[in-house]
């Protein structure tokens, strides 16, 4: 090919000096903030140290979204998922360490956590779908999807910082599975299946401001001080007494990624119980500012696209000389 | 054990030597003895020292005496009254007044040091004890008086174990249990609203049989019968395990049988062994669990008569099964890259001798036809 190698710098350069000066001329657009709380915002709080791991809450789950047990065991006798799955909306887990003897303890003791959608304020799983299939209503701020517009590209499931959009690899023709707060059941009336069965109150629905206001008062009662609990709704009259156990001081989902309307109480570090440490501006919120930022105006884009016409004329009339 | 004394049995306790050697191995059984034991028992019964009691009762309803007498086990009524000289017994006594407790003062004094004191019902230690007297002494310095020459202290039911339904807040009388007050010898501790007949009967019959007291735990319970907790022996726990649960009095789950944990079932924090032999002799389903009301805990200090009878229990042991999902799952670990370039190398070595070989498969050997064609 007759193409000189000062001929091939020369565009390089060119082009180099093109995208240089779409990157300069391109305003950035002002960062989106993390979304807010919908007002009428509803979710769970989660009190790991009132949990006695009676799994009850997985099977009013299953009976409630009409999902099958799983078997992780050889012998196939017990309902027994180790993580939520494609058959699995919400899971508790065993946290456990050296003796294992002592609840709510990091050292030789042993908790359970919830696993289940958290329902971010500002959910990237809604932010990466490409066909808003995965939805946060603007009310409740329930995060649900709709399987008749999803195409199964699973973007949401790599975006979830929290590893909750879950597939079924196993079928011919799969579905995306996540919790969505029993929406169907408060369509009736009810509360989401896995709170109205909790026999301690661990799991607990209500607005998420009451919530958040709960969880501030069990951490605010010093450890080992008679507490009452209330089941099923926060604010229920349906209590018992239970002395106040050692809190992490935080109610994880206040800031995580902006917050989220499932909120997490717990005496072992979260890092422990398998949720990381997150930062409180959201993904999608930077996502979106990049993604926006880049097609400001089409600034970037039509700057980007003349450097590389200039660099692609410039390239033609040069060969057309030597011809 | 030779014929005599089994027809003495026979005639003693009009008794049939079949139902006197079936009631032996029951409190073996009870007792969780090792085979053989039974026939210790029998031998224990059929000598003819029968132990003394002087049975006391004080604040109480009279139940634990009718759980006794409503033991099933072939002519039992008979055995309590022949294996023990039951000297002393407010209900079943047939004399009364100064009669009666000159029958006591009488047997106290012949046997002291060798009778069985059981006491039934708490003692009042307000205002020098004056809520509970009979014959015209206060039950606290009766149990003292009384104690002082006993060989054993057997205290039935909660409220002599330890203060019971008369203990509840607030408490007027100052009721206490047995043991608050004799600290000087140990007290058997039988409790339960009421406790099992046969957990009396085996500590009883323990006594007879090895001299001395079964083995007890920290409240001076014995371990045979109270070295459990409910919840572990409930024929309701596989439903605990997999979650189900009665939500509310006469639900789905309730008439399926479901936990009752959530209805304030006292299981999990109460130690007894009524789910493992039940009440009355009536078989299966027969202590409260079994027919749907949760247990209240009535034989635990600080939960019967303390607690709301519906109210959450606090389960002492939380035991979950071993296959429970943990936070972190041990999962096989994936292909290293020393294992994976080692996994190449041989691949590679294979693929090319294979390649070598089908090259070489068409090709006539030079040598061999060489050898051929001499």
């Amino acid at each position: 090919m007759a193409f000189s190698r000062r001929n091939f710098l020369k565009g390089a350069a060119a082009g180099s000096a093109a995208a240089a000066c779409a990157a300069a001329t391109t305003t950035p657009a002002e960062a989106r903030e993390n979304l807010t709380m919908p007002p009428k915002a509803v979710g769970l709080l989660y009190d790991s140290t009132i949990c006695v791991g009676c799994k009850a809450c997985v099977v009013a789950c299953r009976d409630a979204n009409d999902t099958h047990p799983e078997f992780s065991t050889e012998e196939k006798l017990w309902d027994n998922p180790l993580d939520i799955s494609g058959k699995t909306i919400t899971v508790i887990k065993m946290y456990s360490e050296g003796t294992g003897q002592h609840k709510d303890q990091e050292k030789d003791g042993f908790a359970f956590m919830k696993r289940s959608c958290l329902h971010c304020v500002d959910p990237s799983c809604v932010s990466v779908c490409p066909v808003t299939a995965m939805t946060k209503d603007p009310v409740t701020g329930i995060v649900s999807h709709e399987p008749a517009d999803c195409i199964g590209c699973r973007y949401c499931i790599v975006a979830c910082p929290f590893a909750v959009p879950q597939f079924e690899f196993d079928k011919a023709f799969p579905k995306l599975l996540k919790c969505q707060l029993c929406k169907h059941r408060q369509a009736e009336g009810k509360i989401p299946a896995c709170a109205e069965v909790c026999p301690t109150g661990a799991t607990l629905f209500g607005p998420v401001t009451a919530l958040k206001e709960e969880a501030d008062r069990r951490l605010a009662v010093p450890a080992g001080k008679p507490n009452t609990f209330a089941r099923k709704t926060v604010g229920s009259p349906d209590v018992h007494e239970h002395p106040n156990a050692a809190y992490v001081q935080h109610a994880y989902g206040t800031t995580e990624m902006g917050g989220t309307q499932m909120l997490l109480l717990s005496g072992v570090p979260f890092e422990k119980m398998g949720y990381p440490k997150l930062r409180e501006r959201s993904y999608a919120s930077e996502a979106e500012t990049i993604q926006e930022g880049i097609y400001h105006d089409l600034i970037a884009p039509v700057a980007l696209f003349a450097g590389l016409l200039y660099v692609a004329r410039k390239n033609t009339k040069n060969h057309d000389e030597e011809e | 054990m030779n014929d005599d004394i089994l027809n003495a049995i026979e005639t003693r306790l009009g008794l049939s030597r079949r139902s006197f050697m079936q009631f032996c191995a029951a409190m073996a059984a009870t007792m969780g003895l090792p085979k053989g034991a039974d026939a210790a028992i029998a031998n224990a019964i059929a000598s003819s020292t029968r132990p003394p009691v002087i049975w006391l009762h004080f604040q109480e309803c009279t139940g634990c005496t009718e759980s006794m007498l409503r033991a099933e086990h072939p002519a039992l009524d008979k055995l309590i009254l022949e294996i023990i000289s039951l000297d002393y017994h407010e209900t079943l006594f047939a004399g009364a007044g100064h009669q009666a407790e000159a029958a006591r003062k009488a047997s106290m004094a012949a046997n002291k040091g060798k009778y069985v004191l059981v006491v039934e019902g708490a003692i009042p230690m307000k205002d020098g004890g004056i809520y509970c007297k009979v014959g015209g002494h206060t039950a606290l310095d009766l149990v003292k008086e009384c104690a002082a020459d006993a060989a054993a202290v057997i205290a039935i039911g909660s409220c002599a174990a330890w203060g019971g339904m008369p203990s509840s807040a607030p408490n007027p009388t100052g009721a206490v249990g047995v043991d608050e007050i004799i600290k000087d010898k140990p007290v058997v501790n039988i409790p339960g609203c009421p406790p099992s007949p046969y957990n009396f009967l085996s500590t009883v019959v323990h006594y007879l049989t090895f001299g001395k007291l079964p083995e007890l735990d920290g409240k001076g319970r014995p371990k045979f019968a109270y070295g459990r907790i409910i919840h572990e022996n409930c024929e309701r726990r596989p439903h605990f395990d997999a979650g189900r649960f009665a939500q509310e009095f006469g639900d789905e789950g309730h008439r399926l049988g479901y936990c009752l944990y959530k209805l304030g079932c006292k299981g999990p924090e109460t130690f007894a062994n009524c789910p493992s032999i039940l009440f009355n002799d009536i078989g299966s389903g027969s202590w409260p669990v079994g027919t749907g009301h949760p247990c209240i805990g009535c034989s635990e200090k600080g939960i019967g008569f303390t607690k709301p009878i519906h109210s959450l229990a606090e389960p002492v042991y939380i035991t979950p099964p071993e296959s429970y999902a943990r936070i972190v799952e041990e999962q096989g670990q994936g292909i290293t890259l020393a294992s994976g370039a080692t996994m190449a190398v041989i691949g590679g070595l294979a693929v090319g001798a294979g390649a070598k070989f089908a090259a070489n498969l068409g090709k006539k050997k030079p040598e061999d036809s060489s050898i051929g064609k001499e």
